[in-house]
């Protein structure tokens, strides 16, 4: 039987790394121990959640530049995302003679779906990368020493702020996001036809039930504390200089997006299981 | 009697399995100004981020102000960290800040002082460090020196009993060295606070040291003032003092 000798990352015999075996217990090893220290991050940050003293001042900062930085491009790709959705899903409805189920389909596809996820990729885009920079930024500057010597827990000041502001207005960017759609598809629909807007909302609010309205808001409660906690996780443990700085940046996007995708496979599951 | 503010023993820290400190063993007397002295990557700074806590030394024990930093909690750490000011390398000024947040941030949470007393006390602070006129400034309006003296100013905000100075004239033309130097020199005379200055500069220990300790290859290799100091046979303290003249 083959001894595989356990060492540090780093210590990995040259000349081996790149055997099968080796290479993939490398990967688990990273895995599993990426996997423990963001559960251990998630874990403090609900224990500081709930511990006084509140940083709400902060907080209300942080959830206003949140907001306030995403809404105009949420805004122009809501509206392009419902005006493109009504024209391209026109001809094949037209082909069935189903062209008055236009406006239904669209607000069933953005409110349960495109809506949601789209908004919250944007959002990991521009605000999971900015946290990320920022943080690792600050971590390589010592600001967040900085912080700890002057005595104010920088968990609490910094990330507890951030991710509480992030888990908090997705879903209210999500509701603008939909809102702003369904107008784009109120124009897709009277660019080749004649839909007056009482009947056209009326045909909307009659398709949309509770079950598409109420599990697509809190899974954008989960996009937006994933994309917060790990933008945060990435910036806080970011390595030192400023190639530490882009990685943070780069990978809050690349997780907080998968993350996004994972949460939505595992909501839609649940979601049917009770409709 | 010599009262001491910060003791430390047989501190041992090591990264790594590579170790940066030995055996450490300091002494800061009341109102001393106490210079370290070593050759970058000694770990002189990893000796002053193990006394505020930001690193926990491997073995070895930290007391100030006679307190076992060990032996705290969480929160009465931080209790004490605002009786100790500290000036980082870098300055580590908040950039989303502007100066006067930045000075007002040590006092984050406080409600002891009024608005007038907070005001009050910033003006008292940059007009130590001669900046008035940078208070609303942002850090990346500041040059190197002005940002190590706004730094110096946040450290001060509490009027804490010890001072940390970590590299405070790295990467500063000899002038402005010279000038933090004194302004390190007028802070201990006006507020009689300790100081452990970590430095390379042989013209910062001369003009801030009351006392100095060298460091080599993770021990104390030598103490004594700048003048026995640099009046030493051996060749390795020489060579560190010879290089100014």
């Amino acid at each position: 039987m083959t001894t595989i000798p356990v060492l540090p990352n780093h210590k990995l015999p040259v000349t081996n790394i790149n055997h099968p075996r080796q290479s993939f217990m490398r990967l688990a090893g990273n895995f599993f121990t990426a996997i423990t220290r963001l559960a251990a991050f998630n874990f403090k940050f609900f224990k500081e959640v709930l511990r006084p003293p509140y940083e709400f001042k902060v907080f209300i900062q942080q959830a206003f530049l949140v907001g306030n930085k995403s809404l105009p491009l949420i805004s122009i790709t809501g509206f392009i995302m419902g005006l493109v959705l009504t024209i391209q899903s026109r001809p094949t409805l037209a082909e069935f003679g189903a062209v008055s189920w236009l406006p239904g389909l669209v607000s069933v596809s953005m409110i349960r779906e495109m809506g949601p996820v789209i908004t919250a990729l944007i959002f990991a885009g521009k605000v999971g990368s900015g946290i990320g920079a920022e943080l690792a930024s600050m971590k390589v500057t010592e600001q967040i020493d900085a912080m700890e010597v002057s005595g104010v827990n920088p968990f609490k000041y910094i990330v507890v702020t951030r991710v509480l502001a992030t888990t908090l207005m997705l879903p209210v960017l999500v509701i603008f996001a939909d809102t702003v759609s369904l107008w784009g598809a109120y124009i897709g629909v009277n660019l080749q036809g004649n839909v007056n807007i009482h009947l056209y909302f009326l045909q909307v609010f009659a398709t949309l039930k509770f079950a598409d309205v109420v599990p697509a808001i809190i899974k954008t409660f989960l996009f937006g504390y994933a994309i917060g906690i790990i933008g945060c996780y990435k910036g806080f443990n970011a390595n030192s200089g400023t190639e530490g700085v882009g990685a943070a940046a780069n990978s809050s996007v690349v997780y907080g997006s998968l993350a996004v995708f994972l949460i939505d496979m595992v909501a839609v599951q649940l979601t049917s299981l009770f409709t | 009697m010599k009262m001491f503010v910060a003791e430390i023993t047989h501190l041992k820290k090591s990264f790594d399995g590579n170790e940066v400190l030995k055996d450490i063993n300091i002494k800061l007397e009341k109102g001393q100004n106490l210079v370290i002295l070593g050759r970058s990557g000694s770990g002189k700074s990893v000796l002053i981020k193990c006394m505020v806590g930001l690193l926990n030394p491997d073995f070895g024990s930290i007391s100030l102000l006679g307190k076992d930093i060990a032996a705290l909690s969480e929160r009465d750490l931080n209790v004490l960290r605002k009786k100790i000011g500290f000036l980082f390398q870098s300055a580590a000024l908040y950039d989303s800040m502007t100066v006067r947040e930045n000075l007002e941030f040590p006092l984050h949470g406080s409600k002891e002082k009024t608005r007038k007393e907070i005001d009050a006390l910033v003006m008292e602070m940059l007009k130590n460090v001669g900046l008035e006129d940078a208070i609303d400034k942002f850090p990346s309006e500041l040059s190197g020196g002005m940002r190590k003296r706004i730094g110096l100013a946040r450290a001060l905000m509490l009027k804490p009993e010890i001072i940390l100075y970590d590299e405070p004239t790295t990467g500063l033309d000899p002038i402005t060295s010279r000038e933090i130097s004194n302004l390190i020199l007028e802070v201990q005379k006006k507020y009689n606070a300790a100081s452990v200055i970590i430095t390379h500069d042989v013209e910062c220990a001369r003009i801030t040291a009351n006392h100095i300790v060298m460091i080599k290859d993770g021990y104390c290799a030598a103490e004594g003032t700048f003048q026995e100091l640099s009046e030493s046979t051996d060749d390795w303290i020489r060579s560190f003092f010879n290089q100014e003249k």
